[in-house]
């Protein structure tokens, strides 16, 4: 009735390169790819004495956190500042639009400010699209996570963790255990690993935490703990939050650690040479036990690490796809 | 006398389907065909390739007022019906002033006859302030002008409550439109819950949500015996409910919104606005179900549910944004498209749109027969034309089939034998 | 057309003793070379061989500090540049294989720049192909050439090290 029209083609410019990072959906291998190449380089760089590139030189990066949020917030300022542009942080939960302006009015104020990019993170699902439709040309957007839709980056400095420890991502078996359905994070990694081509995708939760068909996204659907981590190469594991006891999804968070937390006697059941994600922050004794969190198969350090360099990465590539998509239509 | 000359007359009712001309004295229709030559035909209307029908009877339509006149108001949204060939609307109580008192509803009625355009026929509420606790004054509202009782979509959880209402509306004979949601399943979702909106993350609304009140409410429709009518059912488990409840021979109709049978999840993909819809677009599963009802009676009749917006209340992140489609003016040209993919009739979507909607409300309309009030459209069913800014009349502009191209539209349409709108 | 050969041990010889004499003229001891990816830690390597240099070498990706990033974006195979020891203070011989815009160069000091305060930075380049956009020059280079239009020319190596002109793409 209406013409296909790949919604996600919004982040690509004439040439298929990034100029919004929005969703891991839409995006080639080659593009992920490309995103981990370039991360790499700003990891080797952050070992040296100059952590600085000039890339962002003169651009003006605002952050615009809807949802509250201290960790992903400062991983996105320290990699602007890394790419050296001048950052401007508004935390926006606290001002106008929990007095009623709308997203759209919001968007307006922040225009005559003249930016270059957008970080965003809000509560609601397809939020990031809506900033990207809405936007004034040439101005990047990067979503730091939208309701329970996508948070991209996340799922990409997972998956640089999982090529820097495992190599090749075909052989890889991947058990994401948790509250797959209000999982933002858990839909991004499911695109990633899919598109990356691993070889199995497994969500383990109880049928309470599971969205509705979630197979069809490339799945292996598993209720049971030890069945899902059998021959696991990487777990990762999900936060879960405490309003989930008080919708009458789980009963306690003791019975959810008993079936469903990851100690290392039911790490038994994964490969020997399993190793442990977790996007955080981690609830000790709830999603998993210290000694797994803070154990030899745990990588949950390196994710933080690599955060910085994914985020530059992204954004550097689509400050990058804007300004060739300018120069683009100045020469038509 | 008016004269409509040589038009195919489709008359459900009256099970005419032929080229004929009709005749009109005083806004009634006197003869079909043949008339006494002695009286002077004052003027003529040409309908030759044209189809002349009864004007349709739309059983939701929301006009906005009173209360929300920034979306649209009885005289906008009337002026849109008849441009659509719609000369009765059912609206619903959801007004707000809530339709729970006898002056709200002699205010719609009094604006929409000063108006005189479309006509309106104003659902009462089925409990005070449509809060589901205490009867609301239907006797006084049916006096005033109520066609049925409804309490839209706001819930009445106590079952008991449910049961007293019924049967105060069976004790007068009046109708009861349901529409059928649970609150708790629907939670906060905003669309089907499937595939799609799991990809997208969204709040998903299960198709227990419509199925499961349906149930209830059919059940104690058998109890209490009233007539009831179920409205924009959007599943297909809730027809096949719908005819296993007829066959046992329950007074039980039904309705669908006409984008229900062409419309699924699967467009919500990119977080459109434009197809937030309550109740929400479903499975492919299900429109397949509905178009099947069509032809096995598990609908007896197809409405538009306009729901006029201002643009503001689509443009923020899907969820966030006020559901509903401004639905007018695509009736007929979606209506025509069923025809065209030979799932019914010309004359079976004409009856869906005029003969029954009027039997489901116990009137005496939707029909051209003798001595009947001449609300009547003429449309031309090959018309090709586009949806947008200039030609949409209604106040909102709020639909995916903006900017379409669509075949079918309305010529002319008269309301008591007079011309109310001329394309 | 050249002047002089594109043999490119020569060049070589004629590079490494003009070098010598500029040390020495400026009173320069313990340089510190730094080549540039990838052609000029080639040459870097063959200088710091060919006057006995004990300090290790070091080597420069610019990538990141090109001023073209908005027409040709990033380019994802970087590799991070690796100074052995701070330049803070030190003098410092820049290498690249070819200077053409100047532009490689003006980014390369940027970056050095970053680093620290060199005390001094003396550019030695093989080939000065003569397209100056920038007033930047070589202190030391082995001999220079025009090319056509649809000429480029490229340093293979590690071993042997030659120099060949082909037609563009």
């Amino acid at each position: 009735m209406f013409a296909t029209k790949d919604p996600n083609r919004i982040q690509l410019n004439r040439e298929g390169h990034l100029k919004h990072f929005i969703t891991i959906e839409g995006l080639s291998r080659d593009t992920l790819t490309e995103i981990l190449d370039t991360a790499d380089s700003f990891v080797d760089m952050s070992a040296q004495q100059v952590k600085k590139v000039p890339l962002l030189r003169g651009k003006t990066v605002v952050n615009l956190f809807f949802e509250a949020s201290t960790r992903t917030l400062s991983t996105f300022e320290l990699a602007a500042k890394r790419l050296s542009a001048d950052v401007l942080n508004l935390n926006i939960s606290t001002s106008s639009t929990s007095k009623g302006e709308t997203l759209k009015d919001t968007l307006q104020t922040l225009e005559a400010m003249h930016s270059d990019m957008f970080v965003v993170r809000h509560s609601d699902s397809g939020a990031a699209h809506f900033i990207a439709e809405h936007v004034t040309p040439n101005v990047a957007v990067i979503n730091a996570g939208d309701g329970r839709h996508a948070h991209p980056t996340q799922a990409m400095l997972d998956m640089m963790t999982i090529r820097r420890h495992k190599g090749d991502f075909a052989p890889l078996v991947v058990t994401i255990v948790g509250d797959i359905l209000h999982s933002r994070v858990a839909r991004s990694q499911i695109h990633a690993l899919r598109t990356l081509g691993v070889a199995e995708i497994r969500v383990v939760a109880p049928i309470t935490l599971l969205p509705r068909h979630i197979e069809m996204l490339g799945v292996k659907v598993f209720t049971h703990m030890e069945a899902g981590l059998k021959d696991a190469d990487v777990v990762i594991m999900l936060r879960l939050q405490k309003e989930r006891m008080q919708s009458a999804l789980l009963p306690s968070e003791a019975e959810f650690y008993k079936l469903y937390g990851l100690t290392n006697e039911k790490l038994k059941h994964a490969h020997p040479d399993v190793v442990v994600m977790h996007p955080g922050p981690i609830n000790r004794g709830v999603e998993i036990e210290s000694a797994v969190a803070d154990g030899p198969r745990s990588l949950i350090l390196d994710q933080v690490t690599n955060g910085i360099a994914v985020r530059m990465a992204v954004m550097s590539m689509s400050m990058s796809g804007q300004m060739a998509e300018k120069n683009f239509k100045a020469e038509v | 006398m008016l004269m409509i000359k040589n038009g195919r007359v489709i008359d459900p009712k009256n099970q005419i389907d032929q080229v004929q001309d009709l005749y009109i004295i005083d806004g009634k229709i006197v003869a079909h065909d043949q008339v006494d030559s002695q009286i002077e035909i004052t003027s003529t209307l040409d309908a030759t390739g044209k189809v002349v029908t009864p004007g349709f009877i739309d059983l939701s339509a929301h006009v906005r007022e009173p209360g929300q006149t920034q979306k649209g108001t009885i005289a906008s949204e009337t002026a849109a019906a008849v441009a659509a060939g719609i000369t009765m609307l059912v609206t619903p109580p959801t007004t707000s002033p809530v339709v729970d008192t006898a002056a709200v509803a002699e205010l719609i009625i009094d604006r929409s006859e000063a108006n005189g355009l479309a006509k309106i026929l104003p659902t009462g509420a089925l409990t005070r302030g449509l809060e589901g606790q205490q009867l609301a004054p239907m006797h006084a509202l049916h006096r005033s002008g109520c066609i049925a009782f409804s309490n839209a979509r706001e819930p009445v959880p106590s079952a008991l409550v449910m049961l007293r209402c019924l049967e105060y509306a069976a004790t007068h004979d009046f109708l009861v439109i349901f529409k059928p949601q649970d609150p708790e399943l629907t939670g906060k979702g905003c669309m089907h819950d499937d595939t799609t909106c799991t990809r997208l993350g969204l709040a998903g609304i299960p198709e227990t949500a419509e199925t499961v009140e349906l149930a209830r409410c059919l059940l104690l429709v058998e109890q209490t015996g009233v007539r009831a009518h179920f409205g924009q059912l959007s599943c297909d488990r809730s027809v096949r409910m719908i005819m296993d409840a007829r066959k046992r021979g329950l007074n039980v109709t039904a309705d669908v919104a006409v984008h229900h049978l062409f419309l699924t999840d699967e467009n919500v993909d990119g977080f459109d606005s434009q197809f937030h819809v309550i109740p929400p677009l479903r499975s492919q599963l299900d429109r397949a179900g509905l178009r099947h009802a069509l032809v096995t009676d598990g609908i007896q009749a197809i409405c538009s549910d306009h729901q006029p917006h201002d643009p503001a209340a689509k443009q923020a992140p899907f969820a966030a944004t006020e559901p509903g489609i401004s639905s007018l003016e695509t009736l007929l040209p979606l209506g025509l498209m069923l025809v065209t993919q030979q799932l019914i009739t010309l004359p079976q979507l004409i009856d869906k749109l005029t003969a029954s909607p009027a039997a489901i409300l116990g009137l005496n309309s939707g029909s051209l027969s003798h001595g009947a009030a001449a609300d009547i459209c003429i449309f031309d069913p090959d018309l090709e034309w586009q949806l947008n800014n200039e030609t949409c009349t209604s106040a909102g502009k709020n639909t995916p089939f903006m900017g379409s191209n669509l075949i079918g539209r309305v010529t002319h349409t008269l309301v008591d034998g007079k011309l109310v709108y001329q394309l | 057309m050249v002047t002089g050969t594109l043999n490119v041990d020569t060049l070589l010889d004629k590079m490494a003793s003009e070098l010598n004499t500029l040390l020495t003229h400026r009173q320069i001891d313990n340089p510190l070379v730094i080549g540039i990816r990838t052609g000029g830690i080639w040459i870097a390597e063959r200088l710091h061989n060919a006057l006995e240099l004990d300090s290790p070498i070091g080597t420069l990706d610019i990538s990141f500090y090109r001023d073209d990033f908005s027409q040709i974006g990033l380019n994802p195979k970087v590799q991070a540049s690796q100074l052995p020891c701070p330049t803070e203070g030190r003098d410092i011989i820049l290498v690249d294989d070819v200077i053409m815009s100047g532009r490689t160069i003006r980014a390369a000091m940027n970056e050095l720049f970053d680093y620290g305060r060199p005390a001094s930075v003396t550019l030695v380049t093989l080939l000065d192909l003569q397209r100056r956009e920038l007033p930047i020059q070589a202190d030391v280079y082995g001999g220079t050439l025009t090319l056509g239009p649809n000429q480029q020319i490229k340093l293979t190596g590690p071993e042997p090290l030659s120099l060949d002109i082909r037609q563009k793409d």
